[in-house]
This record gives C-alpha cells, sequence and structure tokens, in this order.
C-alpha cells in the first residue's frame, strides 16, 4: 500500500477511447503533466492564439471575500454543470464573521462520476493579496493562478510553480459597468473570465443570468450582462491554452441543482411535512428559512420559536395533532431538545429532528464540520429512549432520506433523527431529478371514527400501535392521553414493575422490526479483500475516490457506507469478515480507546477488534489524499505492532 | 356546535388521503367502519375519566369539577377538546378527563399547546399547570405565546407552593414562606403573575379562585369565548404543603372576595396593572382583555394568500415549478 498519489493531474485529459475518457491510464497523464510543466515553464510569452485542450474535468477555487458573491459565482457553474448533464460538487468555506471576512468557493466540474470537491485546485482566482497567498498551496503544481492585478502583487517564487495569469478584475469590470457602482459585479466578470476558458456554454450562462436577477430592477440585468461579456471579452495576454470538456457520458437525465440543506426541505415537502417550528441557529438556518418561505404555498406553516425547547415541543404538538411535523437545529440546539426527544420516545408520537452537525462540543466551530453529533442522535436525553437515527451520504440522498424519516416515524410512531452536517448543507450537487409525481405523497390524518383504541397495545408483535390524531371520534368513549410517565395500554399512569419493562420491550421492539426490513448495505468494490473503509454521512464521495484511487494503484481496498445509524441495518458482520481491515473513517475524536463515534457503536455491536478509527477533528472536510494517508499509516502501525 | 369551535377543514385542502404504509395497520382485520349512532348528551358522567389522584381537600378538584361542567354545559363533544398539561400536581389533570389530552414535559405546555392549535383550528385547546410550570420553569414560553397571541385556554392553577416534591418555595410564594428550600423563609420577591401577563401582551387574562366556582366557570365560559390567548390565574389551595394561603380571598374563612369593580375598563392596560398591584386577596375577575389578531388568523391568511397565487395547482405541481427552476 505506497501508491504516490501527489503528481496526479486532476485536470484530466481525455484520451480517444470512450471508455477511458475518464479514467485515462498514467503513462497519458504524465504525458498532459509533462505538457503543463512546459506551459508553466512559458508563461509570460505571449501567444497570439491560445490552443484548446479537452479535459474531463476541472477544480475551480474561488477566493475572495464573502461579500464578493464567491458563492454566486460558484452557483451559477454548479447549475450550469447540471443544465449540461454533467456533475458538480462544490465546497465553500463561510467566515464566522457577521458580514465580510474571507471566503471560499470551491467548484469540480466533471464529466465523469465527481464523488467529491476536490483535493487540489486545477485554477484559482484570486481577487485579493489575501486570498492569492492563502489559497495559492491548494493549487496543484503547474496549475493556473487568475489573479486580481488591482489588488494582488504576485510572489515571483510562486511563478515558477503556477502560471500566472494576471486580470484587471475590478477596474475591467468598473469600466464594463461604469455608474457608481464601483467594482460590485466582478464576481460576474470572473465568471465571464471562466466562460471563455473553458469553452462553457454562453447561452445557457446567459439565461441563468438573467434567471438570477431578472426578479430585481431591468438594469441589475444589463449591468449584469455587461459584466459577464466583458469578461467573456477579454484575453489575458499570456494565456496560451483553453480548455473544452468531452461530451458528459450522461445523457438524457434532467438533473436539478441545489445544496443539502434545500434538498432536505424540499425532501420534507414532497413527504407531506406541513408544519415545523425551529430556532436559528448556523448551519441549520437555511432549512427553516426555506420552509418558512415555501410550506404557505402547500397549506403549511413554519413557526420560529422562542428557543429549541419550545421548537421541538410545537413541533411535537403538531405531530399528535395529526401530521408529522419537523424541528431542526445544529449542535447546541440538539443538546436543548433531548428532553423533550425522549417524551415523543416516551408517548411514541411521530417526529422529524434534523441535525446539521457542526463543530462542537458547546458553541464548538459553528461554520465548519463535524460528525461528532451521532452519539447524542443515537443515545441523547436521559432513560432507554431508542429512536431511529439516518444519515443522508450528499445532497440527492438529502431529499429522499427525508422522505424516507417521514415514512419510518409514521409507521413507527417514534422521532427520527436526520444526521446531516455543515459540508453537505453548504455543497451543491446536481442530481437526476426526482419523479415528484411519484415521490410525493398526501399524509393528511384519518379522522374517521374508529370503535375503540388502545394507544399502547401490548398485544402486537412488532410493538407498533398506530397514533390516532386527535378529533377522531372514539365510540367507546374512552380516550386516550399521550403520556411521559410510564403508562399502561390505554396511556394510564403507572408504576408497575412488569408494564416498564414491557413497555420499554415494546419500545424497543419497534426499532429491531425496521431493522429487519432495512436493506443490507452495498459494498464498494469487490466484497472481499484487505482493507474495508466504513464511512457515513458527507463523507461518502472522499471515502470511494479513495477506494478508486486505491484500486487504481493495485491496493486491495473496499468501502461500505452506513446510512442508517440507529438501528443498524443487517448484514454487516457478514461484510466485515470478509476483510483483513475494518477502518471507519469519520471526523470526530478519536475517543478515549482510539475509535469515534460510530466505531464505537461498531465496536460494541460487533465486538470485533479489527474494528479501528480513522478520525480527525480539523473541522475540515477528508481529502481523498488524507484518507490515503492514514490508511498507509494505520496499516503500517499494525504491521509494527506484530 | 358551538361558535368557537367552527368546523374548519383541517390543515389543508386536500381530502384524498394516502393509505398508511400497508404493514402499519393492525395484524387483525380492521373491522367494518361502524355506523354512526346518535349523539347522546354529554354528561359529566360521559367526561370523568380516572379518579383524581390529589390529597382530600385539594383545591385542584373543584376546577376539575368546573372544567367539566363547562364541557357539558357548552356540549364540547370529547374529540374537539384537548387537554394538555405539564409537569406538577395540577398537570395530572388531563387524566382525569375523558378527551384526548397530552401530559408534557415539565414547563414546555406553551409550544406544545401551540402545535395543535395552529394545526388543527378544529380543536379548542386547553392548558393546565401550576405556578411551576407556568411562572418558573416555563416563563419564557409563557410570554411568546403571550404576545403571539395564539389561541387557546391556559389555566394556571395556582398554589404558592411546589406541592408534588413536597414543599419547596415556588415563583408565586410570598417573601417569608418557610419551605424545605428556605427554612429561615423565603427571601426572593415573588412573581406577580397578573402584571407579568398584562404585560406579556396576553389579550385575556382573569383572575379566580377555586373557593368560588361559580365565578370560575364564568371566566372560563369567558376565556373560551375569547378568540385569542386566554389565561386564568386561579388559586388553589394546597392544603397539604401550604394550608390556608389563600383564606383572606375566601369569605367561609373570614376573608373578602372583591369582584373587579363594575366601571373598571378592561381594555385599559395601565388599569389592570393598578387592580394587579392591590395587596393579597385584591380583586377577580377579567382584568383586561383585547381584540387582536391572533396568530392562528394572522398564519392562516399567509397560507391563504399563498395558496391563491397556486390555485388548481397539486402539491406535486407546486413542487415542480419550484425544481423547474433549480435546473
Amino acid at each position: 500500500m505506497a501508491p504516490c498519489y501527489s503528481a496526479e493531474s486532476k485536470m484530466r485529459p481525455a484520451s480517444g477511447a470512450a471508455g477511458e475518457m475518464n479514467r485515462p491510464s498514467p503513462p497519458a497523464r504524465d504525458k498532459i503533466r509533462q505538457k503543463m510543466s512546459d506551459l508553466a515553464t512559458t508563461a509570460g510569452v505571449s501567444a497570439s492564439v491560445p490552443k484548446i485542450s479537452k479535459i474531463s474535468e476541472v477544480v475551480i477555487r474561488f477566493a475572495g471575500n464573502s461579500q464578493d458573491g464567491i458563492q454566486a459565482i460558484g452557483g451559477f457553474l454548479a447549475r450550469l454543470a447540471g443544465r449540461s448533464e454533467q456533475e458538480v460538487m462544490t465546497f465553500m468555506t463561510i467566515p464566522s464573521t457577521i458580514s465580510g471576512g474571507p471566503s471560499i468557493f470551491q467548484v469540480r466540474i466533471g464529466s465523469g462520476d465527481v464523488l467529491s470537491a476536490g483535493d487540489e485546485a486545477d485554477v484559482l482566482m484570486a481577487f485579493y493579496q489575501h486570498s492569492y497567498e492563502s489559497h495559492v498551496k491548494a493549487v496543484r503544481k503547474g496549475g493556473m493562478v487568475i489573479y486580481d492585478s488591482d489588488h494582488v502583487q504576485p510572489n515571483p517564487e510562486w511563478e515558477k510553480d503556477y502560471r500566472h495569469i494576471p486580470v484587471p478584475i475590478s477596474s475591467r469590470t468598473i469600466e464594463a459597468i461604469g455608474g457608481s457602482g464601483k467594482d460590485k459585479g466582478k464576481n460576474i466578470f470572473a465568471l465571464g473570465l471562466v466562460a471563455k476558458i473553458f469553452d462553457l456554454n454562453v447561452p445557457k450562462l446567459e439565461r441563468l443570468i438573467s434567471e438570477r436577477f431578472g426578479g430585481k430592477d431591468q438594469s441589475v440585468v444589463k449591468n449584469a450582462m455587461m459584466a459577464f461579456h466583458a469578461g467573456l471579452g477579454y484575453s489575458p495576454g499570456n494565456l496560451l491554452e483553453t480548455f473544452q470538456f468531452v461530451e458528459s457520458k450522461r445523457h438524457g437525465a434532467t438533473q436539478v441543482v441545489m445544496n443539502g440543506n434545500e434538498a432536505l426541505a424540499y425532501g420534507l415537502i414532497a413527504a407531506g411535512v406541513r408544519f415545523g417550528a425551529a430556532y436559528p441557529i448556523t448551519p441549520w438556518s437555511d432549512v427553516m428559512e426555506l420552509l418558512r418561505r415555501e410550506l404557505p404555498k402547500y397549506g403549511g406553516t413554519f413557526v420560529q420559536c422562542e428557543d429549541e425547547i419550545a421548537s421541538i415541543s410545537m413541533a411535537i404538538g403538531a405531530s399528535w395533532a395529526g401530521r408529522v411535523a419537523v424541528t431542526g437545529s445544529s449542535g447546541p440546539g440538539i443538546s436543548l431538545k433531548q428532553e423533550a426527544l425522549g417524551w415523543a420516545v416516551m408517548a411514541e408520537i411521530p417526529l422529524i429532528v434534523i441535525d446539521v452537525q457542526r463543530g462542537g462540543p458547546s458553541t464548538g466551530m459553528p461554520t465548519n464540520v463535524e460528525q461528532s453529533d451521532l452519539n447524542i442522535a443515537c443515545h441523547g436525553g436521559h432513560g432507554d429512549a431508542p429512536r431511529v437515527v439516518l444519515a443522508p451520504t450528499g445532497v440527492e440522498d438529502c431529499f429522499y432520506t427525508a422522505i424516507e424519516a417521514v415514512n419510518i416515524a409514521r409507521k413507527y410512531n417514534l422521532p427520527v433523527v436526520i444526521l446531516s452536517d455543515q459540508a453537505i448543507a453548504t455543497r451543491i450537487e446536481a442530481f437526476e431529478e426526482p419523479d415528484l409525481q411519484k415521490v410525493c405523497q398526501d399524509i393528511t390524518p384519518s379522522l374517521d371514527t374508529v370503535p375503540d383504541h388502545t394507544p399502547y397495545d401490548l398485544d402486537t408483535v412488532t410493538g407498533v400501535t398506530p397514533h390516532l390524531a386527535p378529533g377522531t371520534r372514539i365510540l367507546d368513549g374512552k380516550y386516550p392521553v399521550a403520556t411521559g410517565l410510564e403508562h399502561d395500554e390505554m396511556g394510564h399512569p403507572t408504576g408497575s414493575p412488569r408494564l416498564h419493562t414491557e413497555m420499554t420491550a415494546k419500545r424497543r421492539r419497534k426499532l429491531q422490526n425496521l431493522a429487519a426490513e432495512l436493506p443490507v448495505p452495498q459494498v464498494y468494490g469487490p466484497p472481499e479483500g484487505n482493507i474495508l473503509l466504513v464511512g457515513w454521512g458527507s463523507t461518502q464521495g472522499p471515502i470511494r475516490e479513495a477506494v478508486d484511487r486505491s484500486r487504481a494503484a493495485g491496493d486491495s481496498v473496499s468501502s461500505v457506507h452506513i446510512r442508517q445509524i440507529n438501528p443498524l441495518p443487517p448484514g454487516l458482520e457478514n461484510i466485515f469478515s470478509g476483510f483483513n481491515h475494518v477502518y471507519v473513517v469519520e471526523m470526530n475524536d478519536e475517543g478515549l480507546y482510539g475509535y469515534g463515534q460510530l466505531g464505537g457503536l461498531l465496536r460494541a455491536r460487533f465486538c470485533d477488534p479489527k474494528i479501528c478509527g480513522l478520525n480527525k477533528t480539523d473541522g475540515l472536510t477528508w481529502r481523498v489524499r488524507e484518507i490515503l494517508q492514514r490508511v498507509k499509516e494505520t496499516v503500517a502501525a499494525e504491521l509494527r505492532k506484530l | 356546535m358551538n361558535s368557537v369551535l367552527n368546523p374548519v377543514e383541517v390543515m389543508s385542502e386536500q381530502t384524498v388521503q394516502s393509505p398508511p404504509p400497508a404493514d402499519l395497520k393492525p395484524a387483525a382485520a380492521a373491522p367494518a367502519p361502524p355506523s354512526m349512532p346518535e349523539r347522546k348528551p354529554l354528561t359529566k358522567k360521559d367526561l370523568a375519566a380516572d379518579h383524581p389522584t390529589w390529597c382530600p381537600g385539594c383545591g385542584d378538584f373543584s376546577v376539575l369539577a368546573i372544567y367539566l361542567k363547562l364541557i357539558e354545559k357548552r356540549q364540547l363533544t370529547h374529540e374537539k377538546i384537548t387537554t394538555v398539561a405539564g409537569i406538577g400536581c395540577s398537570s395530572r389533570f388531563p387524566y382525569f378527563v375523558q378527551a384526548n389530552g397530552i401530559h408534557y414535559i415539565h414547563g414546555r405546555t406553551m409550544p406544545l399547546a401551540s402545535g395543535i392549535s395552529l394545526t388543527r383550528p378544529d380543536l379548542h385547546v386547553f392548558a393546565f399547570g401550576g405556578d411551576g410550570d407556568a411562572y418558573s420553569i416555563g416563563g419564557n414560553h409563557l410570554t411568546h405565546t403571550a404576545r403571539k397571541n395564539i389561541k387557546m385556554t391556559y389555566v394556571v392553577m395556582d398554589n404558592w407552593v411546589y406541592g408534588l416534591t413536597k414543599k419547596q418555595t415556588s415563583p408565586t410564594s410570598p417573601v417569608g414562606f418557610k419551605s424545605k428550600t428556605d427554612i429561615w423563609g423565603a427571601v426572593d420577591q415573588p412573581i406577580n403573575p397578573m402584571k407579568q401577563l398584562v404585560s406579556a401582551g396576553a389579550s385575556f387574562v382573569a383572575r379566580a379562585t377555586h373557593t368560588n366556582p361559580n365565578h370560575l366557570l364564568q371566566m372560563m365560559e369567558a376565556a373560551l369565548d375569547h378568540d385569542g390567548f386566554s389565561v386564568i390565574e386561579c388559586l388553589s389551595e394546597c392544603v397539604e404543603f401550604y394550608e390556608g394561603a389563600f383564606d383572606p380571598s375566601n369569605p367561609r374563612k373570614g376573608g373578602q372576595f372583591n369582584l373587579v369593580p363594575a366601571d373598571h375598563d378592561v381594555t385599559d392596560e395601565v388599569a389592570a396593572y393598578k387592580l394587579a398591584d392591590a395587596p393579597f386577596p385584591g380583586y377577580f375577575g377579567i382584568f383586561y382583555k383585547e381584540n387582536r389578531p391572533t396568530k392562528n388568523k394572522l398564519e392562516a391568511d399567509i397560507v391563504a394568500a399563498a395558496r391563491q397565487k397556486v390555485a388548481g395547482k397539486k402539491d406535486w405541481e407546486i413542487l415542480q415549478d419550484t425544481f423547474n427552476r433549480m435546473k
């Protein structure tokens, strides 16, 4: 296990054969690398007509300040990729300051599979000196650095390693738009520049720009178009090469482009959720803002509450009233909701709780990512309070996980926690448009009269008893009380040792029955081999890319991604038994005993000493290179022990 | 059907219902839909559920009796009312009423009740609780539910002491009250519930006592008819841990039951404060009442406006329009 990936060129050239298009053989890569480094040395020599090279993907990093509309450029590119049937994945950082501050947006566009936002950038577009200095190292050697020559003084040392292309972005934008807007619109100028260099579809971009600014004053669209065309028409003196994407292998499927928070919110709407309540907190707030804006169209409401406890309580009230409702939060808010969550388990009330994880504990790192809420999601609160925990693996999965969560909550009458994270929340992806007519469901409660109702019936094998919405007439005149006290089958309080034992088992049995219904996770790569990487949540992309790269280098690595955290899906022991090493890759602390939160759960479940943790707590997503490095180190350390 | 219980279509205009997931249905064959028997008038017997677990002589018995009387008098059918409560002696209430109820966690009754009220305009939500639930752990929620004017009726059974946990100081315990947590006598200034409720923006604020059931019934009827957040602060004696606390308000114990003066203007906030400032036993009746749009109404207006723009479209078509803009 010692492949050397560091020199790999990711601005992948396309070779002739279609099947080879996205996975060029190593020699081909070497050739191109050679070519690019030649170009680097000739940078500065002006060329009249830039040559055109075919590429299959590119990683572009925009670095500036948050008020410059960095995110907007990325959004445009992502959307364009979606419309061009290409794959796209983005990565962004937002400053935790209220307004302003350095910000980046990285976008990876490809004609083949795009699994992660990319380790290294092929192109950096730097708006300021600080953006240039902080991010030039994120570019691979031989890559392109486009900088605003009005603000950036290039470093001669770095000019040797990266092709530097000065563009007076600010002054050209001011020139193009004129008026008093100063350099506002330079992001759109930059977009034009990128469109030129990568031969992007100009009519589609124009349409996106007019859609984006169309709602505003007509002059805004006009200015944006002027800035865009100024960028498109600008000819950097030392641009020696422009690029063209090879044709995407995806055909036919219409794609939609959105981030993970949007996908969660729309998934809930599709699932039939019409009420929610929450308190604003980063990075969860987008979900509530969207639902507040959108739900009224569907006859629903979203309420901003005075605090986190009120939020979950209000959602529980609405759920009890007949229709599964949602609350959500991040970090501290999830801690505050625990008592009420336990009540919903006890009273057997369906509920959706979304946790968009951020760095913890306490206030932690609000704008960074971490997977450190798995324990509280599964075990938070006092007492034995089993609840379901699902972890979407990406933006598209957020949409479908929301629907799955609603259906589990309805079927089993219990709270379902959706563990998203900051990385998925802010990441933009293009995915195949869901068949909305098919997936949208109506979950209006039935209020048809029933002869009688036993809310906590112990005779059911599965432990599942249906929830009866208030307003339903019960002919025998016995109406149930939903309660947090231990209770008998009708909901009356009891201190009976037998009933507490049986009711505790009933609540647990529901999850055991759910577990039996879950699909066995699919192994990515061969089902047997040396190393199995286990992941959950937003790390699926980088882990799979790590598997691909390892296998390309001849190593025996596979991966499995766990979507259902509590209960765990069946069949994991069989999967684990096919490998010599099981490494659980997580963004959380390795803990006192050397494995992180999912690692701990799997150790407790399978008592398997080969389960090890690969953990990190820097608040950043896993880079593919980082995973490979850590795997290598861990294997070496284990060998030393032998 | 009573005027306050306008049968409004539940939650949305959709009438088609999706069947629940197939295996949700009980294993036994579902019984044929029962024929709807004629409704007989509700009696107290239909309404009483579990026998209350309160101590003999507890003031809460009389509040419960009046609640049942109110339901009977106004013939609020079982399924159209919900009785919710938090934690405390008085919060056991829902078990003793034959209606859909919730016995929730401590102090969070208000947002829970709000969730029901905002999604089910066809139900009337009654919330019950004690002084700890309302003014201590749930103080924040009381304030915000009041300012949002969410339609429901909240009866706070105030006994000036924590009874369920056996005599600790409550937020309404007077200075000098000796409890297990203030063995030298309470030192903290108590809350003045009436002032607090008025200042928080509650649109109906009344005061009653368990020793005058007829007056309490009047207050509860007025609260039920109020379109908004109605609160009744009801003195309810704890015979076990604070016996005689309210004797000065009980004519049978030599005290005085003073009604709010006939010339009091219930829409005058300052006058309400002045009434609330009177030393114990103070006044009983409606201190403050204001007609102000409920959150229920304001949200319904937002929904109606939004629905108008998408009139004639199915839910999936509305979502499709949104997705079309994300391509």
